[in-house]
């Protein structure tokens, strides 16, 4: 099958390949570009793990065509942390509130946890709830999930964390 | 392009029904052309008392808009019972009502509504009503060659009442029953009414006799009793591991006394 160029911006740089009209943009992220955060969990646009960002929105990753981001502006979770290495407010509340076990559906989470919260810096649980509905988590159970994204949320607001971490 | 490559092509939308089905084998287009790009497929328009969404208008952006929030309530309403955040970024009004599928949630919305669909093909542009469109398992009528481009919604009186009604096992499950309603009330008693119901059956279905049944009514226990049973009376579902037919038909009606009832608390 013929490839076909794509370009897209990745984690803030610019990226290029060539990928069979088929290829799903999880394989071109995870074998082309070596970015193995977003998983393949299910294959079948249910559980989340493959989540990323993509011009805005937060998107299961097999169940786009490489070919359908050209042009676009990605953020995978190797993207989420500062140059020099200091952890998103995200990712720090995962680690704070025991927001993973496995961490197989954590990149996932995080990466949809960050589109939650442009959208909705101060969610409530239910929104918090409603907003991950797309993402399963196998061990925690979620409970430590919201605990993790409201510790973010708290943070990002500038609020003490002490609350959240209640 | 489309017309160019024949049956060999598809359409391609959202792609999240396309795209699982072809991990499955269960599609195998030689070609996809991708609408993505196509500016004018995109958009919410008001056109006299209609209001017409493009066909890629994504179900976020159905949830998002004000216009539908304030004048067809239903459509948020039902969209933010089609599967998750991901999902609905992504997924496309046109996909969902011109893919067939039977589980697909929008198309009894737009029975309900009386919508039109705007339709292009090699042979130029028609309009299909909505209640003509659905002939079977993704089954439509749509010729080769043609494409839905466009939805047009009559807006309902404003006052009226609607609601979508939805029994899913879980998030991003299709229904095992659903139910759309919208009417109108004065002094207490119906006096309009449209009901369709979503996968009881090989397409949704505009269940008319039920709707009539709870017109001039001030819907009583009674009055339920009887369009419940009329709204039974046309569904066949399929037994899946959603459960037994009997009870999708039974779970049909729960969820068409439920959608009445609401919207009836919601109606001026």
């Amino acid at each position: 099958m013929a490839k076909t160029h794509v370009t897209m911006t990745v984690n803030g740089k610019a990226v290029e390949g060539l990928v069979e009209p088929r290829t799903l943009l999880i394989h071109f992220l995870r074998e082309q570009l070596n970015l193995t955060g977003p998983h393949i969990g299910c294959d079948t646009s249910h559980c989340g793990a493959c989540t990323v960002d993509l011009d805005g929105k937060s998107v299961k990753s097999c169940t786009l065509f490489a070919v359908q981001a050209e042009g676009g502006n990605l953020l995978t979770i190797e993207g989420m942390a500062a140059a020099d290495g200091t952890l998103h407010a995200l990712q720090e509340g995962f680690r704070e509130m025991h927001g993973l076990q496995c961490g197989f559906c954590t990149p996932g989470m995080i990466t949809r946890g960050y589109r939650l919260l442009q959208e909705n810096p101060n969610p409530s649980e239910d929104e918090i709830r409603f907003g991950i509905s797309g993402n399963l988590c196998r061990c925690t159970g979620y409970q430590n999930i919201v605990k993790a994204i409201q510790y973010a949320a708290a943070k990002l607001a500038g609020a003490s964390v002490k609350e959240a971490a209640e | 392009m489309l017309a160019d490559l024949g049956e060999d092509a598809r359409p391609l939308a959202g792609g999240h029904s396309l795209i699982p089905m072809m991990k499955l084998r269960l599609a195998m287009p030689a070609h996809l052309v991708d609408l993505g790009a196509i500016g004018e497929l995109k958009g919410i328009r008001t056109d006299g008392g209609d209001i017409v969404i493009a066909a890629m208008t994504t179900q976020h952006e159905l949830i998002a808009d004000a216009t539908l929030a304030a004048r067809l309530p239903i459509i948020r309403e039902t969209a933010l019972a089609i599967a998750d955040p991901q999902v609905r970024y992504v997924g496309t009004l046109g996909g969902n009502v011109a893919n067939g599928d039977p589980g697909n949630d929008m198309p009894a919305v737009m029975l309900c509504l009386g919508a039109s669909y705007h339709v292009v093909g090699t042979r130029g542009e028609r309009r299909i009503a909505a209640r003509d469109f659905y002939k079977g398992i993704y089954s439509t009528a749509l010729e080769p060659g043609e494409m839905v481009t466009a939805i047009r919604v009559p807006v309902p009186p404003a006052g009226h009442g609607a609601a979508y009604e939805k029994l899913k096992r879980k998030v991003g499950d299709y229904a095992t029953a659903a139910a759309a309603v919208i009417l109108t009330q004065s002094q207490g008693r119906i006096a309009t009414c449209s009901i369709a119901l979503t996968n009881v059956g090989e397409t949704p279905l505009w269940a008319k006799d039920a709707a009539t049944a709870v017109v001039g009514t001030a819907l009583d226990p009674a009055t339920v009793k009887k369009a419940v049973a009329a709204a039974e009376a046309i569904t066949s579902p399929a037994a899946d591991n959603r459960g037994p037919a009997q009870y999708r038909t039974k779970m049909a009606g729960v969820m068409m006394a439920r959608a009445l009832a609401r919207a009836k608390s919601r109606a001026a």
